[in-house]
């Protein structure tokens, strides 16, 4: 069942917050709007039509249940019984199609006609294009020109499908600043457009709206390993942004004490500010785009541009329902270098013939670092998509290193690259011991 | 003799700056704009012309407002504009800035300092209130706890989209003046229909015992005679900042749009 906001004990309450964090930090003009879109997704997400055609839509057209894929070799490797979610291989090939699907059937029921979305590593814009292509709706997709320069393939697909896709040239040109351009799109128009955010990021109602349609992934993953191994996880792993898969990974599995949970941000290039996109990590609480959270952040409040190899984990804030799994100690997060995220990413593709995204590649990372601290455990990871829309980027990569910067170590000759691994900030390695 | 301080100051500036019903000026300037350097000289400049300044302070993801005070912002960013640099100069222009000031800011970079710090210094540097465009009427407790501590002023804004129970609940929350947003959208924005926009007018002064001021998109004065008998002030922020852009003299940007007519 999906859980109402308003459910007793169950996070988050009226107001939207999980524990401190969460909330409804918006220019007033949006204020109504989400109030009354907080209504009325929670009765849409409890009545038996909408939820059935949700559902057949999500069987026929997204082709779930996504597989539950026993990776023996890359497990065997890396000493541990691994089990890939393939949510590569839902439409469009990444999860962001569950939330896309599910937020445009809510949209369309709403009497929406034209959706605004904010894309990063462009794979919501792409579900936002499809999911409005066969829902009959208007897309706007926002992002920013760096995100644009690095995922071209998507660019051209969003097109294709469709949608109106506007370069972001202001700010830091990445993820954020998409968000903040499709919110003031949205401040203009608060009751002709629907918002369809990608994350679990924002204001209330969005950060469990995206928690609901996403916690799909958790529950097949759930169902499917219990009748493959009559067994949990003994962790979860997932790659954390925004963290959509994540929580949609993590949810179904809360009730669970005994699946630990890990969540894998950026690590980047660095520990330096601007060098890395871990929020949980390393920032601090603060407030952006309407919802209290971890942020990355100056000593003045001023928001830090973030790096990160792949565009998807490329933003300062997180979900705030992450912030308060981490305060909580039910989730723990860890970092994972660029480097380190394309060795796994190598790793995937030669050994069980997946090209994974560079955002689900850091969640492999968690794999490989849990697996060398647990051997033999049973570790569950969310693929959350397909690499595709990175070849551009892993050619100009390998263009670089062939032209004489230090060539990176093969996962599958000699030894695993373990020695190469950073680890995730002190504290969080503590824990997880 | 007993000092007119905070959201009263506010109110008691706006009456006063009142011409024959035409509406009082408030102007919005960028913290720091056009330079660190030349922000005290440019304050003094448009208080000679305002009757209430409100001084924004900048932010890296400014979601409210339009190309012009992103713009600024980020000028005043580059510039090492921070609250300390703001609170500094106010203080030593205590003597010459008669006029009263608010801050506009977006709510992370007043986390930094913790309220009750915030609104110390505030008032310490003569500042009168505060305006928060992210921080909702449900979640402003705290921070208007801290202000009123002080003696300051938290000003809400309604829009024209804001519902009639919700309107009543913001007009007799907010203190100094209510700010009406005249447009539905970013700062520097369209304006709506004569029409709508005048009842929109009348709704929110049927709701205030306080002045009304209407803002985001005001730029000259045929906007601002409209707007004469139905609110105390108007509130010019990206106009003002494109005329210093231009490089005019902020007086007479703003004598302007009181018109030439008027004192």
């Amino acid at each position: 069942m999906m859980d109402s906001p308003r459910a007793g004990t169950r996070q988050p309450d009226a107001l939207g917050r999980f524990g401190p964090f969460g909330g409804r930090y918006v220019p007033e003009t949006l204020f109504t709007t989400l109030e009354r879109l907080a209504t009325q997704a929670s009765s849409f997400l409890e009545d038996p039509a909408f939820r059935s055609a949700l559902a057949e839509e999500l069987s026929s057209w997204v082709a779930r249940p996504t597989p539950l894929t026993h990776a023996r070799r890359l497990g065997d490797l890396w000493g541990a019984e691994l089990w890939l979610k393939r949510e590569d291989l839902a439409h469009t090939g990444a999860h962001k199609i569950n939330n896309a699907l599910g937020q445009g059937l809510l949209a369309r029921r709403l009497g929406m006609r034209r959706i605004i979305a904010e894309t990063g590593a462009g794979q919501h814009g792409v579900a936002t294009a499809a999911a409005c292509a066969r829902l009959g709706l208007d897309a706007t997709i926002y992002m920013g020109a760096v995100d644009i320069a690095r995922q071209a393939p998507n660019v051209d697909r969003m097109k294709r499908l469709g949608a109106t896709v506007v370069a972001v040239h202001s700010g830091d040109q990445t993820l954020r600043a998409a968000i903040n351009e499709a919110l003031r799109d949205w401040v203009s128009d608060p009751e002709g457009s629907y918002y369809l955010l990608g994350s679990a990021v924002g204001p209330h109602p969005y950060p469990w709206l995206v928690r609901e349609f996403q916690s799909v992934i958790g529950k097949e993953a759930r169902e499917q390993l219990l009748s493959a191994t009559g067994n949990l996880p003994d962790v979860a792993i997932a790659c954390v942004g925004g963290g959509s898969n994540a929580i949609g990974l993590f949810h179904p599995f809360l009730g669970d004490r005994e699946v630990k949970l890990l969540g894998i941000e950026a690590g980047g290039r660095g520990t330096g500010l601007g060098e890395h996109a871990a929020t949980i990590a390393r920032g601090r609480p603060g407030v952006l785009h309407g919802c209290y959270s971890q942020l990355l952040q100056d000593p003045c409040g001023q928001i830090i541009e973030t790096h990160s190899i792949s565009a998807g984990l490329d933003y300062p804030g997180v979900g705030p329902e992450h912030a308060y799994l981490a305060s909580i100690g039910r989730a723990h997060y860890e970092t994972a270098s660029d480097d380190d995220a394309l060795a796994a990413l190598d790793a995937c593709c030669r050994m069980e013939g997946i090209l994974p995204a560079l955002e689900s590649a850091h969640a492999l990372v968690g794999a490989q670092r849990w697996a060398r601290s647990h051997p033999g455990q049973r570790i569950l990871v969310c693929l959350s998509g397909r690499g595709d829309k990175d070849l551009p980027a892993l050619s100009q990569l390998q263009e670089s290193s062939d032209e004489g910067t230090p060539e990176r170590r093969s996962p599958v000759e000699g030894d695993p690259p373990m020695k190469e691994i950073r680890g995730g900030a002190a504290q969080s390695k503590e824990t997880l011991r | 003799m007993k000092e007119i301080r905070g959201g009263a100051a506010i109110a008691h500036a706006l009456r006063a700056g009142m011409r024959e019903g035409y509406p009082a000026l408030v102007a919005f300037l960028t913290a720091g704009y056009p330079s660190k350097e030349r922000f005290a000289e440019t304050l003094i400049a448009v208080a000679a012309a305002a009757d209430v300044i409100e001084i924004g302070v900048p932010f890296t993801d400014p979601m409210a407002d339009g190309v012009t005070i992103q713009r600024a912002s980020a000028l005043a960013l580059a510039e090492g504009v921070d609250l300390a640099f703001i609170f500094e100069t106010l203080a030593g222009l205590r003597e010459r800035l008669k006029t009263p000031v608010l801050l506009m800011s977006y709510l992370n970079p007043l986390l930094a300092p913790g309220f009750t710090g915030l609104a110390t210094a505030a008032r310490r540097s003569g500042v009168s209130g505060l305006i928060v465009p992210d921080l909702p009427l449900e979640e402003s407790v705290s921070l208007k706890d801290a202000l009123n501590a002080e003696g300051l002023a938290l000003v809400q804004l309604v829009t024209p989209v804001t519902p009639d129970a919700r309107l009543q609940r913001l007009c007799k929350a907010s203190q100094g003046f209510v700010y009406a947003v005249t447009v539905t959208g970013i700062t520097g924005g369209q304006t709506a229909s004569a029409t709508a926009r005048d009842a929109y007018l009348a709704r929110v002064r049927d709701h205030s015992s306080l002045p009304v001021c209407a803002g985001f998109g005001i730029r000259e004065m045929t906007q601002v005679d409209a707007l004469a008998g139905q609110v105390e002030g108007v509130i010019v922020g990206s106009a003002l900042v494109e005329a210093l852009e231009r490089g005019e003299d902020p007086r007479a940007f703003l004598k302007s749009l009181r018109g030439g007519d008027r004192p």
